[in-house]
């Protein structure tokens, strides 16, 4: 049996090794402080506002840049750097957990249908090609029209198309994985079903997963405030980067400020989780780079 | 590739049933009575009675579905809640401006891209190489809508150059293409890039420098060909992909499309051409990607199917 201490000095310093890569990593380096930033944002940003972010202020209509307001004023007066400070555990926040929703769901339906294998795992996979039919914006839109608009429904619809995905990529670890020795010997032992999935194959197959998790976060990030600008997601006057950027937009000839701000902060977190992704990838598994 | 297709379309079957499923499911999904929704709003008791009947809504499910595949081989996806014409009608009047926006896009993303794929390999880690994988990768974070508007404020407000509000004609889609090929236009690149330099490793590249071929010619027929087999699959995937992407930009730039024309059913709550529009997209998806897996195995002599 594996002594636990051995195992934890073995995995903490393969995480040190990996942390030193990836800040070796140029790009790497970089994504990990937007995203950490990011992150940070999201857990300060309410506690941190200068102003009520849903307050208006109708002596200040579209005000510009000051000291009072370091982005200016929208046009209900709102203070845009405290709507987007708030704005970030919206956005953040849901595509984080629409992320690690798809993840978990599609990576135990994978580990689920790699270990079955036979006729169960065929049919589950011709089920993935469907899902995979439809464009992932349009499988989200098709769900918020049959649920409404809102917080949870924008989670559960941009979590949705990934689903497939990482069930895909779980199953084809799970293939690659549950051929070898150690499972074998494991079932030899006598160890049941559940034992040799959640101990065995699921630390094996689990770092491609993390590192596409990673990626995607990028992609539901850009599906989730694209939602929002529709009109489908996360409803006024809730601050959320996306919906912002759709009042804004009325306002463009006059105001452009109100647009760029939350325009740039979304590309900075998506740029974020996008290089810290592909740095990832190239830190932690090599043969997924394309 | 001859013997690929047959086996290729069967492929798709299972698919497209369980996509015809999924949309004759949505609509028994909505609350409501199915019937009363494909009729319209303003349909009379009589009227409802009726479509009731036509698409066996009275019958078991199995037996709806049987007579939904019949409607729709007929073209009836039923009546539009806006205007009361045939919901089939109202889709295919905004086909063509969806079609020819996601052709100029695929069209600029995959020149382009593959220009300046080819550029950065050919640089590796000069100056240029950095500037075109930072664009790259600018154009794949840069959420759409973003975009658009970044480009409708510099190109029509402040250059006053292009019409702030997109359109079928050759002036009012430039905007709303580049915007839709951007994020194409970064993949294309950054592949055609890490592409090339895989390929300009091979021996036979170093063969032809060896016996004294130039670079460019050796890049432009022999590596280039190879390299460029890839490329093709992942541009083919980006088509679909702005299909998808049209309902954003569209939107953006209030282009007539079938995206726009989807986001104003939905604030209509217009379900049967939402419904039609479900099953367009994803048939036109499917069919692209169909094409994607043949035109490689046409192209590639190494693939076999079999």
């Amino acid at each position: 049996m594996t002594d636990p201490t051995a195992l934890a000095r073995r995995t903490g310093r393969k995480r040190k090794g990996v942390l030193a890569r990836l800040v070796r990593h140029r790009s790497g380096a970089i994504g990990l402080v937007l995203s950490t930033g990011f992150l940070v944002l999201a857990a300060l940003g309410p506690l941190i506002t200068p102003y009520d972010p849903t307050g208006s202020d109708f002596l200040h209509l579209r005000a510009g840049i000051s000291a009072a307001h370091w982005l200016g004023t929208d046009n209900f007066g709102r203070d845009i750097l405290s709507r987007i400070l708030v704005g970030a555990r919206y956005s953040i926040g849901i595509g984080l957990s629409a992320t690690a929703l798809g993840a978990v769901v599609g990576g135990l339906w994978g580990l689920w249908s790699g270990y079955a294998s036979g006729a169960l795992d065929a049919i589950s996979m011709r089920i993935v090609d469907v899902l995979l039919a439809f464009p992932g914006l349009l499988i989200a839109i098709g769900l918020i029209t049959l649920t409404g608009p809102g917080v949870g429904p924008v989670i559960f619809a941009s979590s949705l198309f990934g689903v497939p995905i990482f069930a895909r990529l779980t199953r084809a670890s799970v293939l690659a994985t549950k051929e070898r020795a150690f499972i074998e010997a494991a079932s030899g032992l006598g160890a049941s079903h559940v034992r040799i999935v959640f101990s065995h194959l699921l630390p094996n197959v689990i770092a491609p997963v993390i590192v596409y998790a990673t990626l995607r976060t990028g992609v539901t990030l850009l599906v989730a405030s694209g939602l929002s600008f529709l009109g489908l997601g996360v409803q006024p006057p809730t601050p959320e980067w996306g919906s912002m950027l759709s009042d804004a937009q009325l306002f463009l000839t006059i105001d452009p400020l109100m647009a760029f701000a939350p325009g740039i902060t979304i590309t900075l977190a998506v740029l974020g989780f996008n290089l810290l992704g592909d740095g990832l990838r190239d830190v932690l598994d090599p043969t997924l780079r394309q | 590739m001859l013997a690929y297709l047959p086996r290729r379309l069967l492929q798709a079957v299972p698919t497209l049933i369980g996509v015809l499923l999924v949309v004759f499911f949505f609509v028994r999904a909505l609350p409501g009575d199915p019937a009363r929704l494909y009729a319209g709003p303003e349909a009379n008791a009589s009227e409802v009675a009726q479509v009731r009947r036509d698409f066996g809504l009275d019958r078991a499910l199995p037996v709806q579905f049987a007579y939904y595949l019949r409607n729709l081989s007929r073209g009836s996806l039923g009546v539009s809640f806006r205007n009361n014409q045939p919901a089939t009608s109202v889709i295919a009047a905004h086909f063509l401006p969806t079609l020819w926006l996601s052709i100029a896009a695929i069209v600029a993303a995959a020149l382009l891209g593959v220009l300046a794929g080819i550029g950065a390999a050919m640089q590796r880690d000069s100056p240029i190489d950095l500037g075109i994988t930072v664009l790259a990768i600018l154009g794949i974070s840069t959420p759409s809508f973003f975009l658009g508007i970044l480009f409708m404020y510099a190109f029509a407000v402040r250059l006053r150059l292009l019409p702030i509000s997109g359109g079928p004609t050759p002036t009012g889609i430039v905007l709303p293409a580049l915007t839709l090929a951007a994020s194409a236009l970064g993949t294309i690149a950054r592949f055609s890039r890490s592409s090339l330099l895989e390929v300009l490793g091979e021996d036979y590249v170093r063969t032809a420098r060896a016996k004294g071929l130039r670079r460019g010619r050796v890049i432009g027929r022999h590596a280039l060909r190879n390299a460029l087999i890839p490329v093709l699959t992942i541009t083919g995937l980006q088509f679909g992909f702005l299909l998808s992407g049209a309902v954003i930009v569209e939107t953006v730039f209030n282009y007539p499309g079938l995206g726009w024309l989807l986001i104003q059913s939905i604030d209509a709550r217009d379900y049967p051409v939402i419904q039609g529009l479900m099953l367009v997209f994803s048939l036109e998806f499917l069919i692209i990607n169909m094409a994607v897996d043949l035109l490689y195995a046409a192209i590639d002599p190494r693939i076999r199917y079999d």
